[in-house]
């Protein structure tokens, strides 16, 4: 392909775009909600009113409110029906020619969308997922191109991801540009890159609606990063539990090989580049790096020491890039704007924007893309219209089972690395969890101890048994049978695994435990019984 | 060395799906997790037969097929029911009362999550996290998810789903 051929798609495109456009949301949250059906009856509709040569009604990806869906809405005009069903989505076509709707008219100017700002989804909702025509018309693979033909030297893509400030996407906040250079510096025959996308924090779906919303862009993000580092093969680890995510990343490859964008001689440069598909099989410890290399390999998805670390060592001992697919799709908005736009966005030390899950007893749920520095308030109160019902929120917790609750009277820290950190939990990939006055924090300190257990990869001792012995002395705890000499066998575990374990999920396994100890210590003191009302073990008994 | 390629083990046509998946990525080690995916979308489950047959195709021991197909979640060694009903137990849909749902979908069928009826009607399966967090608790009848379970829904929706035939 070269400039002009893509010049011209993009041209028949516009032409063949219509007066009215329908887009209705065809991600996961609302194709649960049928809202596959719910288009083709709108489209039915179209057609029966003879509006076919006016309306569009276009497949789009995740337009974020996902607790009202299924959502549709109506451009120019910018009308946003929420919760549509099959009964009322042909009216939204009657209204449209001075006709009633039954459907639910939602605020598209409320806070939860006014207070956001896109980067990262700035397609997702608005484009179709599945025709790379969408993505060209919005400017998509021109970055591919300035940076092969403007930018001769892949250095000057480096430096400009240094300078934009970006920071790892999935969670630990590594510099991205950091990472680049030194995968750039190693010396190999063969680089890889890698896209993480084995997002399993539960309670996180950022990755999922990014690659179901807008896979090209993590694609051409991808393919820069390749070229940046001097890598010539990529491999797209995917969760076996994101079917949707998988196909329409499948469909964006072949698209993107059909028209020259993948393999051999890119945009007519010396550029080659492969992209291929691995699906996860439903391990957690995968999207550890090094457990995610060995799942590629084929083997056990079980972590290694590191150094090395995979940008010298990492796939079949070749230098590797391993990044996630919100930190992908940050790549081409930042070469596109500037990296000097990118670094006025956010705060000091963490940059430009980050997409979060806003989940659990939260009246607004949904996905929300907001500059980095707000605070946790703005998010659970104004956003996320606090608690539903007249519950009050009684905490967050962030980065699933590696982070922590954030108690209700610390909303007003800003949310960014370093706070977070400081506040005993961290900026993980994005969950935030919504929890209110009637949430036990002990049952869910207990709930992340069993999913570290479940998931524990057993290659090392300290998480195998540490994860166990932790699980039942907090289930003693919840069942009123613990006594405060449980609590501080448990306190000097978390310490122990903290210290001890191989890789991250053991290193954090501990994390909600010592933040709910540290912020709701009251709610474990309460449950726990008085030792002297229990018998001592009988100590002379044992064998020795 | 000429490496020899093991005769399929059946006439059954689903061998050449898997077969080909091989032959694309080259019979290489490698390719263990995508085969035993191949395998499992055609067939359901893994048995001995199809671990055995794996593990010659690709020059793989067969305890690292055995290890590999045990270690991952996704893999099952035993048939699944006719139909199957997946609970997710991500932190949003827990927060919102996945256990309870569970509970009462427990007590409607008399098994436990991870087993199948006795008819073979039903396997009741948890999932870590679908990505459906906004809509929790969720529950995936039959590959379709539902969001905004309760008790009382989810179990309505599994009597249709088992008078639905296969």
């Amino acid at each position: 392909m070269v400039i002009e051929e893509l010049d011209s798609i993009v041209q028949k495109q516009k032409a063949a775009r219509k007066e009215i456009c329908i887009r209705c949301c065809m991600a996961s949250g609302c194709m649960s909600s049928k809202s596959d059906e719910i288009k083709a009856l709108m489209q039915r509709a179209v057609t029966e009113k003879n509006l076919v040569e006016r309306v569009e009604v276009r497949r789009v990806g995740c337009m974020g409110f996902c607790g009202q869906g299924p959502m549709v809405k109506v451009e120019p005009q910018g009308l946003l029906y929420e919760r549509v069903t099959v009964d009322s989505a042909p009216s939204i076509i009657d209204a449209l020619i001075g006709g009633q709707t039954q459907a639910e008219l939602g605020d598209a100017n409320q806070p939860f969308f006014s207070r956001q700002l896109m980067v990262v989804r700035a397609n997702n909702g608005r484009i179709d997922p599945e025709r790379i025509e969408d993505y060209l018309e919005e400017g998509g693979y021109r970055t591919l191109h300035r940076v092969l033909h403007e930018m001769q030297q892949p250095a000057q893509v480096i430096d400009a991801i240094v300078k934009s400030g970006l920071r790892g996407r999935g969670g630990a906040g590594y510099p991205t540009g950091l990472k680049w250079g030194t995968v750039a510096k190693s010396a190999g025959t063969h680089k890889f890159v890698i896209c993480n996308g084995d997002e399993g924090d539960p309670g996180a779906y950022m990755d999922r609606s990014v690659l179901e919303s807008d896979p090209h862009r993590v694609l051409e993000g991808m393919l820069i990063a390749g070229y940046a580092v001097g890598a010539d093969q990529a491999y797209f680890y995917v969760r076996a539990e994101y079917p949707l995510a998988v196909s329409r990343l499948q469909t964006a490859i072949r698209q993107a090989k059909q028209h020259g964008l993948l393999g051999n001689g890119i945009f007519e440069s010396p550029f080659n580049f492969n992209v291929e598909i691995r699906i996860g099989a439903g391990a957690f410890v995968c999207g550890e790096e090094t457990a995610l290399m060995a799942s590629i390999e084929g083997g056990r998805g079980q972590p290694h020491p590191r150094p090395p670390f995979p940008a010298e060592r990492g796939l079949w001992g070749y230098p590797t890039l391993i990044n996630n697919v919100e930190t992908f799709a940050n790549v081409v908005p930042i070469l596109e704007r500037g990296p000097e736009w990118y670094a006025s966005l956010g705060t000091e030390k963490s940059k430009g924007t980050k997409v979060f899950s806003l989940t659990g007893k939260i009246r607004n749920s949904g996905l929300i893309e907001v500059p980095m520095g707000i605070t946790i308030r703005e998010i659970v109160e104004d956003m996320g219209g606090g608690a539903p019902g007249d519950a009050k929120v009684k905490a967050i917790q962030t980065g699933g089972p590696s982070g922590g609750c954030i108690p209700a009277a610390h909303f007003d820290t800003p949310v960014d690395y370093e706070s977070l950190v400081n506040l005993g939990s961290i900026m993980g990939s994005g969950g935030l969890v919504v929890m209110d006055e009637h949430t036990n924090m002990v049952d869910v300190a207990r709930f992340y101890m069993q999913f570290c257990m479940e998931e524990s990869c057993g290659k090392c001792i300290p998480c195998r048994v540490g994860t166990v012995q932790m699980y039942e002395l907090l289930t003693k705890i919840v069942e009123r049978r613990g006594t405060l000499k449980d609590l501080e066998q448990l306190e000097e575990l978390c310490d122990l695994v903290k210290h001890t374990s191989l890789c991250g999920l053991g290193q954090t396994a501990p994390n909600p435990v010592l933040s709910t100890l540290r912020y709701f210590r009251d709610e474990y003191l309460e449950l726990l019984q008085p030792i002297d009302q229990r018998l001592e073990p009988v100590t002379s008994n044992r064998q020795t | 060395m000429k490496l020899i390629k093991p005769a399929l083990p059946s006439e059954d046509k689903r061998w050449k799906i898997v077969d080909a998946k091989m032959r694309r990525l080259g019979y290489k080690g490698h390719a263990l997790i995508e085969t035993l995916h191949s395998v499992q979308e055609s067939f359901g489950y893994l048995d001995e037969v199809a671990l055995t047959f794996v593990a010659r195709a690709l020059h793989v021991p067969p305890s690292k097929v055995y290890g590999v197909a045990t270690f991952y979640n996704f893999f099952s060694l035993k048939p699944q029911g006719a139909h199957t009903c997946v609970v997710c137990l991500g932190t949003a849909c827990y927060v919102k009362g996945a256990d309870k749902v569970l509970t009462a979908i427990e007590k409607y069928c008399g098994i436990k999550s991870g087993e199948t009826t006795s008819d073979n009607q039903l396997s009741l399966l948890t999932a870590r996290c679908i990505g459906a967090c906004a809509i929790g608790p969720a529950v995936i009848y039959d590959g379709s998810v539902s969001g905004h379970q309760t008790s009382e829904l989810a179990v309505d929706k599994l009597k249709g789903v088992l008078s639905s035939g296969n």
